[in-house]
């Protein structure tokens, strides 16, 4: 009984953990790449489904409504990018601000609703949750198609001369600034190409469900970090090559979502979702910083034995 | 070459911890001189460095560049003219870059850097043969990340990416004092070394009073953000480290002479 309705459930699982991996992978650009706590993505993931439903609603074809959620999404990124680099105010608090602002603008962009329906029946979606285990129309290869298309285009990117600069900005802005690169210009960009991944992944989210909600990115950020850390802490070892890396933190998105279905079935209560993502994020991050301290003792007890 | 004209600079200002680094210096560079840099902790000497480089912008006063007002320019846009060599070994460097990643972001120092790819092959033989005269075996680890270099080999690594790009001006702040003393002397060889090979116009700050009188055609010593001694010629030449600390005293004004502050 258990493992039937988990067996019907994994396809949706695997489907919606691979979108949100593409946002995933967002966070990880900002996060690992370029080193900023990005936190618009709560808002910009919102963004990229509010834009996408309205438009497909208002009968402009779903791609371009795709298009059109990446560069509303690049947008928020922007807004962030200057916040923190011409305005001087810390990273997180920058996305911080822009995720607010981006409440009220994702409410007037679904027209003051808190929820806007996209029927699959009425419109040419591109996929669809309703397909997701049916021969016809089914989601998967569009969905593993955009993934293989995301890395395959970042890993690129990344080797360019732009990306090379990017990756230094990210690892050492001293370095950088030395060689000539300007550190904030990339920063922004960053933040744009990143937060406009995140929107694509909302809108192909909002096609997937049918929907978009205004909450829809609340606590993104934090299954954005997830499925980073999951992927890592999985693939550290053998995942050395950049596009790797990013299939890493697809996987570690899957994985989440089907955790995330066995939990649910097992009859845990959804309202406490959310507490559980937070502490399993939180023991993943704290892990490194225990992990050094409990070094740092060691070697401390074994100079104080040598003295 | 190079002028500062009475530059200032203040560090936090208006506060009770302001600073004043930099008090109306003035110095000017003719094209190829070599010039050692000394001076007591605190003296202002990383802090001339940094305004020429233009880590933060100067309160009064110019600098100028082969005739060009850079004042005002932003630190990425001077790096096309600078060559730097930092004290501390991590910071010249891209920890999480491979060494011949690291090469190819200086070779495009001060170039539109655009969807070109990073790294061509032809560069690499060049890497190749560039790390193999550094004589410090990274030729063979081209693929290796940074981080996993020691000081020394970072140092040298920097000083490669420095010159890779011949520079109008090389900046070296104290880039031996975190190496041992047989690491410093080689990274200190490889330096005039190229310094002397590319003809480059060079500061290298050092609190070595020995190699500041060894190496360079001239010597300026500061003091409270000002020069208080300017040596070269022969006159730098016959000098002793005894001269030195003689005339720092008398400059100085300072009965004392304070050889603590300056060897240390
Ligand atoms: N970023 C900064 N903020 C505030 N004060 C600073 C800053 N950088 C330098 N100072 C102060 O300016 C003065 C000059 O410092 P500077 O680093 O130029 O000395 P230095 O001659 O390089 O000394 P050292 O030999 O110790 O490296 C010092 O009093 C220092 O505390
Ligand atoms: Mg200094």
């Amino acid at each position: 009984m258990f493992f039937t309705s988990l067996l019907n459930a994994l396809p949706g699982a695997i489907a919606q953990g691979a979108i949100w991996g593409i946002m995933a992978i967002g966070v990880y650009l900002t996060f690992r790449v370029l080193n900023v706590s990005d936190l618009t993505v709560d808002g910009s993931l919102a963004t990229g489904g509010a834009v996408c439903v309205m438009l497909i609603r208002g009968g402009l074809s779903p791609w371009l409504a795709l298009l059109c959620a990446f560069i509303a999404g690049m947008v928020a990124g922007l807004v962030t990018g200057l916040l923190h680099t011409r305005c001087g105010i810390p990273a997180i608090l920058s996305g911080i601000l822009t995720q607010l602002a981006l409440y009220s603008v994702n409410l007037r962009i679904m027209q003051s609703k808190a929820n806007q329906a996209l029927s699959v029946d009425r419109y040419p979606l591109l996929i669809s949750m309703r397909y997701v285990r049916s021969a016809e129309n089914n989601p998967f290869p569009l969905i593993i198609i955009f993934v293989l298309v995301i890395i395959g285009l970042l890993y690129w990117f990344f080797g360019t001369e732009l990306g090379c600069s990017m990756r230094a900005t990210g690892t050492n802005q001293n370095m950088a600034r030395a060689q000539g690169i300007n550190t904030n210009r990339n920063i922004v960009f960053g933040l744009m190409l990143a937060n406009g991944l995140v929107a694509l992944s909302g809108a192909l989210l909002s096609q997937f469900q049918g929907s978009a909600d205004v909450n829809m990115g609340r606590g993104a950020i934090v299954i954005g970090l997830a499925a980073v850390i999951i992927g890592e802490v999985l693939f550290e070892k053998v995942f050395v090559n950049f596009a790797l890396k990013m299939l890493a933190v697809i996987i570690g998105a899957i994985l989440y979502y089907i955790v995330l279905q066995i939990v649910l079935q097992l009859g845990l209560n959804t309202n406490d979702l959310k507490l559980m993502t937070a502490l399993i994020v939180a023991v993943f991050l704290a892990i490194p910083y225990w992990k050094s301290k409990v070094m740092a003792r060691r070697t401390g007890k074994e100079a104080e034995q040598d003295a | 070459m190079l002028k500062l004209r009475s530059i200032s600079k203040t560090f936090n200002p208006g506060t009770v911890n302001a600073n004043l680094a930099l008090d109306r210096l003035s110095l000017e560079l003719a094209e190829g001189d070599f010039v050692t840099v000394i001076g007591g902790n605190g003296a202002g000497k990383s802090t001339m460095l940094n305004a020429i480089a233009g880590t933060f912008m100067v309160d009064s006063g110019s600098i100028l560049l082969d005739g060009k007002d850079i004042t005002r320019l932003p630190e990425y846009k001077r790096a096309e003219h600078l060559g730097r060599v930092f004290q501390d070994p991590m910071m010249g460097t891209a920890p999480t870059m491979q060494i011949d990643e690291n090469l190819a972001l200086a070779a495009r120092r001060g170039q539109h850097r655009g969807l070109k790819w990073g790294i061509s092959k032809a560069e690499r033989e060049e890497y190749h043969k560039l790390l193999k005269d550094l004589g410090l075996g990274l030729e063979d680890r081209m693929s290796a990340k940074v981080g996993l270099l020691s000081g020394g080999q970072r140092q040298a690594l920097t000083l490669l990416m420095a010159t890779l790009k011949k520079p109008k001006l090389l900046l070296l702040d104290e880039h031996t004092a975190a190496l041992d003393p047989k690491t410093a002397a080689k990274v200190l060889e490889i330096s005039q070394k190229v310094v002397e090979k590319n003809g480059l116009t060079t500061m290298m700050i050092t609190h070595n009073m020995r190699d500041a009188i060894a190496f360079g055609n001239r010597l300026i010593m500061m003091d409270e953000g000002h020069i208080v001694l300017d040596i070269s010629g022969e006159e730098k030449k016959n000098l002793t480290v005894a001269d030195l600390l003689a005339r720092f005293s008398k400059a100085s004004g300072r009965e004392e002479t304070d050889d603590k502050l300056l060897l240390s």
